[in-house]
């Protein structure tokens, strides 16, 4: 097959999808690869450099587009790009189909097959394919470059001969790839990082990229997992306290960069025109979100403004574009990776496996039809967390409620046992004779007292209770004494029989259960 | 016969036993609670011998001392690790002496019987008191006897054959003829329907044959139990044993015999019931036998049983702050118990925090590896039962398992399949390091896989458990 990338066409994209060292690994599985004259160029790649590398360099657009049978490409491609595809051509590229319909229409009227890198399922096997968190990897990167670089202080506190220097103080808002990545990156240039996320079970991967999570009492209505660990909305309360707690901490930072995004929606506001205002003049807030409408107020697409106050906005979108060389390089890795998989047997055959839970997941038009939304992929993309266990704090009337009831449960308990057992005696009295009742009555009392004395017995203690109680019950021993007496031989020797073996446990009962109980100390 | 003696002289016993049950409630007041009992035992002993128990009382006299001294020596020399098979001897003797008694009982009514009203006027002791029954009273002494036969019968043969499978004298594995329940289920009905006609005069003969049906049942009962199920077994028999006391005390109108054997019948059921709520398991289900009905296979097991040595061990050990050991009845089987309190007292001079996590199940019999335990002098403030100690598992450094297995088995957990879904289990996988004492790589005592010992964080340290600890001592610092 032959694999192809176009220059970008999209204003100020230096991205591109394949460099040199990727199309030398295409190659190895069997394709040819072309490129766009001019192609690498915002990315520092030479054209020599592509043929030096093996790939044929062709002059135009049109003349790639009909020379190859796979295209890749780094942004959606424009409605003109889309005319140029062919039935049985494949497009690969950021593709956002949920966003795109008319595009992805227009693809299906082509006949082309679109995989949308985008669309790669969130799962282990397909990592190596995840463009999204490469992309957003570098964003963090440089987002927290660019707040550096309008910043007017240090990151890290000093104390120097000209004076002490304070840290500086960073929020990051969101913690997915690039909120971490932009943790990473803040706090190894020495900033105290404070980050917060509304999915509770990241605070662990906050922590351990050293910054300190910012704790919200709120009860957790949503696993994150369920949606494939991206955020969902939250609810209007949530947003509330949200919200108060960032007007709490804003004062305080210095940098806040904000990466929240919901799949398929437009990113929430969070931080809002007033927080914006209670910051000290000279602090940066850099909008990771800008792209889908920005998590600030104020901010502005592609722009840097400085609010009234004196406080930067940053709300460029082409943060992985302008670290062109090192977006590209990682893109390419992804597309090359997803060429490996659709290359099963490195023959240069493509082969479109669509029961494969990562090219199905990916492939958005594929045959004439549309293949988007694809079916839930069928290993769960990340483990479901067992539900926690709540531990609600009852307060003083529930838990006097709830005793209240334990106690009138177990007082029916009670009342309706002795009320049988009762009725039970009654029974048995009216046919049994009177000295019969006399023992029973003694029998029913000493079984109650057993029950009562034993409940309290220590755990620990239970094998001398059964040595204790074993050796009172050869009282049994009694019975044979009484009968000892008679008359009759067999009973005499049946009788004494009975003695000597309750002897041997009256004896070995009491004697092992004291060897036991003297053993037990304290330490 | 001064009867008026004899019953003060019951009732004073009667409450001495009762404290000492009482008393066991705790380490200390227990030391105070086994003197009360051997002072109920004598009065009670020898109240009888002056009073009802007439004639005869230097045979009966021999016959203790006869007794006591082979209790005594057996009681000396036994080893602490064969304290259940102990239990379940005696448990044995005080069933067929049930038995015998109850067959005086009825020998002696016979005779009584047969005596014309002049003759039994001149009776003394037992038969005096026959003497005086009208009719009903004597059809409800004939239930008496065969109840009191019927049930020493079956701790009898029960307590035998628990004391062979304790002892590893009989196949422990759970086994039935066939037939399995049917059997027990008809030799329970046969077992009725002599005793309906031993109730109308059918003579001694059937009293005879309801024995050894009982035996039967007692024997096939317990044989199909298996050998992790013995701790309630041990327990019910013990229950049995009371109850059948109970029995002939009826019989013999001693209330003495009454109050204790329900004392002792009321401890063992509900020393059962405690644990067969330790193994979330129902009562019937374990008398039945057999574990209980299985839903689906066992879930797939992935990974591998990863061996370590000593020198691992111990440097683990040497770096841990806090330490857990869980004991099972490997240690008992391995007599590690000394080995085990001096690996704790070397830890403990360390500065570590060391602590035992004792299942209520662990071993063969309630209680079995406190009292281990206790004779390795192991201080008892620093072993914990389950409830105590779970939580801690997670902030706790290393975790030794020695010798168990069941009692840890996260599938009992994880596996809704498993059979031991649902039983409470100690969650040592929690904790950073678990190092498991094996002896091989076999399943447990209930042959179910343990997946603890293919986790992450678990490490087999194979051999005897006391080989094994003895090697690592030395390396302990």
């Amino acid at each position: 097959m032959k694999i192809g990338a176009p220059k970008e066409i999209f204003p100020g994209e230096a991205r591109v999808a394949m460099t040199p060292d990727s199309a030398l690994q295409l190659q190895k599985l069997g394709h040819e690869c072309f490129v766009e004259a001019g192609a690498g160029k915002g990315a520092g790649i030479s054209d020599a450099a592509y043929a030096g590398a093996g790939v044929t360099v062709l002059q135009d657009a049109a003349a790639l587009f009909a020379a190859v049978d796979v295209l890749a490409k780094v942004r959606p491609p424009s409605e003109a790009e889309v005319q140029m595809l062919r039935a049985g051509q494949t497009l690969i590229s950021f593709f956002y189909p949920a966003q795109n319909t008319e595009l992805l229409e227009q693809a299906k009227a082509q006949g082309a097959t679109v995989i949308a890198m985008d669309m790669v399922p969130r799962i282990s096997r397909a990592q190596k394919m995840d463009a999204l968190s490469s992309m957003a990897n570098i964003a963090g990167y440089r987002a927290v470059i660019e707040a550096g670089s309008n910043f007017g202080r240090f990151f890290t506190g000093q104390v120097t001969a000209a004076g002490k220097v304070p840290p500086a103080k960073v929020l990051v808002v969101g913690a997915g790839v690039a909120g971490l990545a932009a943790i990473g990156t803040a706090t190894s240039l020495g900033a105290i990082v404070h980050a917060f996320d509304v999915r509770p079970e990241v605070s662990e991967q906050i922590e351990s990229m050293g910054a300190s999570f910012v704790f919200l009492e709120f009860e957790p209505t949503q696993d994150g997992a369920a949606t494939g660990g991206y955020a969902a909305p939250s609810s209007p309360e949530f947003r509330e306290k949200q919200l108060a707690k960032f007007r709490e901490l804003a004062p305080e930072m210095d940098i806040v960069i904000t990466t929240a995004l919901i799949p398929g929606r437009p990113a929430p506001k969070l931080w809002t025109e007033d927080m914006v205002a209670l910051m000290k003049p000279g602090s940066v807030v850099v909008d990771l979100a800008a792209e889908r409408g920005g998590n600030c107020d104020l901010t502005v697409p592609d722009e840097k403004i400085v609010s009234p106050n004196g406080v930067t906005i940053v709300g460029y979108t082409d943060f992985p574009s302008r670290m062109a060389a090192q977006a590209s390089t990682l893109y390419s890795t992804n597309i090359r990776h997803m060429m490996t998989d659709l290359t099963p047997k490195k023959d240069g055959a493509i082969f479109q496996n669509m029961e494969d839970d990562v090219i199905r997941g990916a492939t958005v038009t594929h045959d004439g039809a549309i293949t988007f939304p694809p079916p839930p992929p069928k290993i769960a993309a990340i483990a479901a967390a067992k539900p926690k266990e709540k531990v609600r704090e009852l307060t003083h009337e529930e838990k006097r409620a709830a005793e209240t009831a334990a106690f009138k449960k177990q007082t029916r308990d009670q009342v309706a046992l002795l009320a049988v057992g009762g009725a039970l005696l009654l029974a048995v009295g009216l046919v049994a004779p009177a000295s019969f009742m006399q023992h029973f009555i003694v029998f029913v009392l000493a079984v109650f007292i057993g029950f009562q004395v034993i409940w309290n017995v220590s755990h620990s203690l239970h094998t001398p209770l059964m040595a204790i109680t074993n050796a009172i019950s050869s009282i049994i021993i009694l019975g044979a004494l009484m009968q000892i007496g008679s008359g009759n031989f067999l009973v005499i020797l049946l009788a004494a029989l009975a003695i000597f073996m309750a002897g041997i446990n009256i004896f070995g009962g009491f004697l092992v259960t004291r060897r036991m109980l003297a053993m037990f100390q304290k330490s | 016969m001064d009867y008026g003696f004899t019953t003060a002289a019951y009732v004073v016993a009667a409450i001495l036993f009762i404290l000492s049950l009482g008393g066991l409630s705790g380490q200390e007041s227990a030391k105070r609670a086994v003197w009360y009992g051997m002072a109920g035992m004598a009065l009670a002993v020898a109240a009888t011998l002056i009073g009802p128990g007439s004639g005869l009382w230097l045979l009966s006299l021999i016959m203790i001392a006869g007794g006591g001294a082979i209790g005594w020596v057996v009681a000396q020399r036994v080893q602490m690790t064969a304290m259940p098979q102990l239990v379940a001897a005696m448990h044995s003797l005080v069933g067929l002496a049930a038995v015998f008694v109850g067959f005086n009982a009825d020998i002696e009514l016979g005779r009584v019987l047969a005596m014309d009203p002049a003759a039994r006027a001149g009776l003394e002791g037992f038969a005096a008191v026959l003497a005086h029954k009208t009719p009903v009273e004597v059809s409800i002494l004939r239930v008496e006897v065969f109840l009191g036969v019927f049930i020493g019968a079956v701790t009898f043969t029960g307590s035998v054959i628990a004391f062979g499978k304790l002892a590893g004298k009989v196949n422990t594995a759970a086994q039935k003829l066939p037939g399995g329940h049917m059997l027990n289920a008809g030799a329970a009905a046969a077992s009725v329907l002599l005793g309906v006609l031993y109730f109308n005069d059918a003579g001694i003969w059937s009293l005879i044959l309801m024995t050894l049906l009982a035996f039967f049942i007692g024997y096939h009962l317990i044989m199909g139990i298996g050998g992790a199920d013995m701790p309630v077994v041990v327990s019910m028999l013990n229950s049995y044993s009371g109850w059948a006391a109970a029995a002939i005390g009826f019989s013999l109108g001693n209330d003495l015999l009454i109050v204790v054997g329900a004392l002792v019948g009321s401890s063992g059921a509900i020393l059962s019931y405690i644990m067969c709520k330790a193994m979330n398991r129902s009562f019937v289900s374990v008398i039945l036998g057999g574990f209980g009905g299985t839903s689906g296979p066992a879930m797939e097991i992935s990974g591998e049983q990863v061996a370590i040595d000593a020198e691992g061990v111990a440097a683990a050990l040497n770096d841990a702050d806090s330490v857990i050991i869980v004991p099972g009845y490997g240690m008992a089987v391995a007599q590690a118990q000394q080995s085990v309190s001096e690996l704790t007292r070397k830890l403990r001079a360390a500065g570590k925090t060391v602590r035992f996590a004792i299942h209520p199940v662990a071993g063969r019999l309630p209680g079995h590896m406190n009292v281990l335990l206790a004779e390795a002098k192991v201080p008892y403030d620093i072993v914990m039962e389950m409830d105590e100690i779970n939580e801690d598992f997670p902030s706790t450094d290393v975790v030794i398992v020695i010798g168990s297995n069941d009692i840890v088995n996260p599938a009992a957990q994880e596996d809704p399949n498993s059979p031991i879904a649902g039983m409470p289990v100690l969650e040592v996988w929690r904790a950073k390091q678990v190092f498991v004492s094996k002896r091989g790589q076999g399943t447990g005592y209930s042959g179910i896989e343990n997946p603890l010992f293919f986790k992450d964080n678990t490490r087999m340290f194979y051999g005897d458990a006391k080989k094994s600890l003895d090697q690592l001592l030395p390396m302990i610092d």
